[in-house]
């Protein structure tokens, strides 16, 4: 115990007598922390769209308003035993309303409208998932194939038409696709820069005491009598680090992005990272990286 | 006493207690100790092919006051680093309290150093530490108890007779201060050897009797001191045991006779005459206090 209080009260001695590189380093993870913490959110919103758009991929079969029920059951069957179909849901007209409207939620004024129309113009459909995109062309072609003159020959004559968000989706993954891959490599860029400038900060400070280790070598310390307070002295640089870059970042929150998300659609998706795991993950990494840092550094001013 | 954690097995450790039994009984006495300092052969090479000690072969008893003299480059300072394992021997033994400590794995070296206090020419102080802390570093290390380091460290503090200055760093200090404060140090865990290297090699006749003065001391108390010097003059007056050595070498091992039971206080006035020093007193530092510590 006594052991403890020595070690941190050595680590906070050291960080008194040497502030201009204790500092340097605290403003090296503050800056580390920020990009972190900047582009994490922004990389989990890019694949949660990913995402969303792939959930979306199926196939709409839409059919006459003239389609008799024992058609529509028999149909149903039909496209249920289909190779690759999961499931398959029927919708008539008057559940496309509200499922409609329920899409339209945000824009309230048109959700609204849909409702005063004399007549219902939505037709009822067959919402059809299917085990993976790549067998969307597949399960497509099986429901309604071309026929030689180039016209759709569906399986069933109250077929009206075959939609698959096909050309929608690929172009909507492409696109986030490319986004993510330019921001992984910006991050790994930045994050292997910091990591270094970092490793370089606590380097420079651990060698402007190296005389001192040596003496502590030479007197019988232990490596690990010597390493614990360099150690501690990372957390705290780590801690603290931190800590100023959450501060700085929840303050952009509250100022920029909140108030945006509000009125802008996409920065909504910036905050579906909650802040509070993010905050987490940004200390811990950050004490780690430091502390390991701190200890890593040390090894080579050990071997005397 | 160990100088170091036994490296040997319990089955060895069970035979050599028996032969100590056996010599109790056929002699009727304790069986001497070994050796505080033992070398057979010992070779130091440094990187690069120059051999700095050559078959060196020398015991240093326990309680002994014994000199490494030489010129610069001789391996005075080698002889050093190779008993507290600053540096390896190529080949050959140094043994300590009877424990070979070449090869001693480098997880057990702090330990081997705890046992033996340095004192070096550059007193290698903790700069950002005051005169207390420093001493009491190398009490924490050994995982002292706090109240014991309370109790120890201002007692060791007033021995070397820098009581007054307990709160000031190593820059606020003279040279013959600072290097007190490293006999301090290397002395408070009272461990059974203390080497110097070069104590008195940058100061001046008044402070190097007063350092001298110090040693002696200190090995009254029955530590086993090895000063390691060039100062001829300041040897051939203590006469005590001198090693030389040169070009790595050992050339000289001799016992000179007389004055093994002086006190020191007569210590001191006898080098000073010799060595037409006046006596002065140096600010509060007065050594010939507690005679008996």
């Amino acid at each position: 115990m006594s052991r403890i209080v020595f070690f941190v009260s050595e680590a906070f001695r050291a960080l008194r007598r040497s502030a201009a590189p204790s500092i340097a380093a605290i403003v090296t993870i503050v800056v580390t922390t920020l990009l972190l913490g900047v582009l994490v959110p922004v990389l989990k919103a890019s694949e949660d769209k990913a995402q969303d758009v792939r959930d979306q991929i199926g196939l709409n079969v839409y059919l006459y308003d003239d389609a008799t029920r024992s058609e529509i059951a028999a149909l149903e069957s039909k496209l249920a035993t289909l190779e690759h179909v999961e499931s398959v849901t029927f919708i008539s007209k008057a559940d496309a309303v509200p499922l409609l409207q329920g899409k339209l939620e945000k824009k309230s004024d048109l959700a609204e409208s849909i409702g005063e129309l004399p007549s219902n113009p939505l037709p009822a459909s067959f919402a059809i998932d299917i085990d993976s995109p790549n067998n969307l062309g597949a399960v497509s072609a099986a429901i309604s194939s071309v026929g030689p003159s180039g016209e759709p020959k569906p399986i069933s004559p109250i077929i009206e038409e075959v939609k698959d968000a096909r050309q929608d989706a690929s172009k909507l993954t492409r696109v986030t696709g490319a986004v993510k891959i330019v921001l992984i490599v910006l991050a790994v860029l930045l994050l292997v820069a910091s990591l270094m400038l970092v490793g370089n900060t606590i380097r420079l400070s651990i060698y402007a005491r190296r005389r001192e280790v040596e003496v502590m070598r030479l007197v019988g310390a232990t490596n690990w009598f010597i390493r614990w307070p360099f150690i501690i002295e990372g957390v705290i640089v780590g801690l603290v680090g931190a800590l100023v870059a959450v501060a700085i970042l929840w303050l952009g929150k509250v100022t920029v992005v909140d108030p945006l998300s509000d009125s802008i659609n996409l920065v909504d998706s910036l905050s579906t990272m909650s802040f509070l795991p993010l905050v987490i993950i940004l200390v811990a990494s950050a004490m780690c990286v430091s502390a390991l840092g701190s200890g890593i550094t040390l090894r080579r001013f050990l071997r005397v | 006493m160990a100088l170091t954690r036994s490296r040997t097995s319990p089955r060895d450790r069970a035979r050599s207690h028996d032969a100590a039994l056996r010599y109790q009984e056929r002699t009727g006495q304790p069986p001497p100790k070994p050796p505080i300092v033992a070398l057979k052969d010992a070779t130091v090479v440094y990187p690069g092919g120059h051999v700095a000690l050559e078959r060196v072969t020398l015991e240093i008893e326990r309680g002994e006051f014994a000199f490494v003299v030489g010129p610069t480059g001789c391996g005075k300072s080698t002889l050093i680093k190779m008993l507290i394992r600053e540096v390896e021997p190529a080949s050959g033994d140094v043994m300590i309290a009877g424990h070979d400590i070449n090869g001693l794995p480098l997880a057990k070296v702090p330990h081997l150093r705890r046992r033996i206090g340095t004192v070096f020419q550059d007193f290698k102080l903790l700069p950002n530490r005051t005169v207390y802390d420093n001493v009491a570093y190398a009490l924490q290390v050994i995982g002292e108890q706090r109240s014991e380091i309370r109790r120890k460290t201002p007692e060791i503090i007033r021995l070397v007779g820098l009581q007054s200055k307990i709160h000031n760093y190593p820059d606020q200090l003279s040279g013959g201060e600072q290097q007190r404060v490293s006999i301090a140090r290397a002395f408070v865990n009272h461990p059974p050897l203390l080497l110097a290297d070069e104590p008195t090699g940058n100061l001046d006749p008044e402070t190097s009797i007063g350092i001298m003065q110090l040693l002696y001391r200190i090995n009254r108390t029955g530590t086993t001191v090895l000063v390691v010097t060039h100062d001829r003059d300041m040897v051939d007056k203590m006469r005590r045991r001198v090693i030389a050595l040169e070009q790595g070498r050992l050339v000289r091992d001799e016992h000179r006779g007389g004055y093994h039971d002086e006190s020191t206080r007569e210590f001191a006035m006898r080098l000073r005459s010799e060595m037409e020093v006046a006596e002065r007193r140096v600010g509060g530092w007065d050594l010939d206090i507690d005679e008996d510590v």
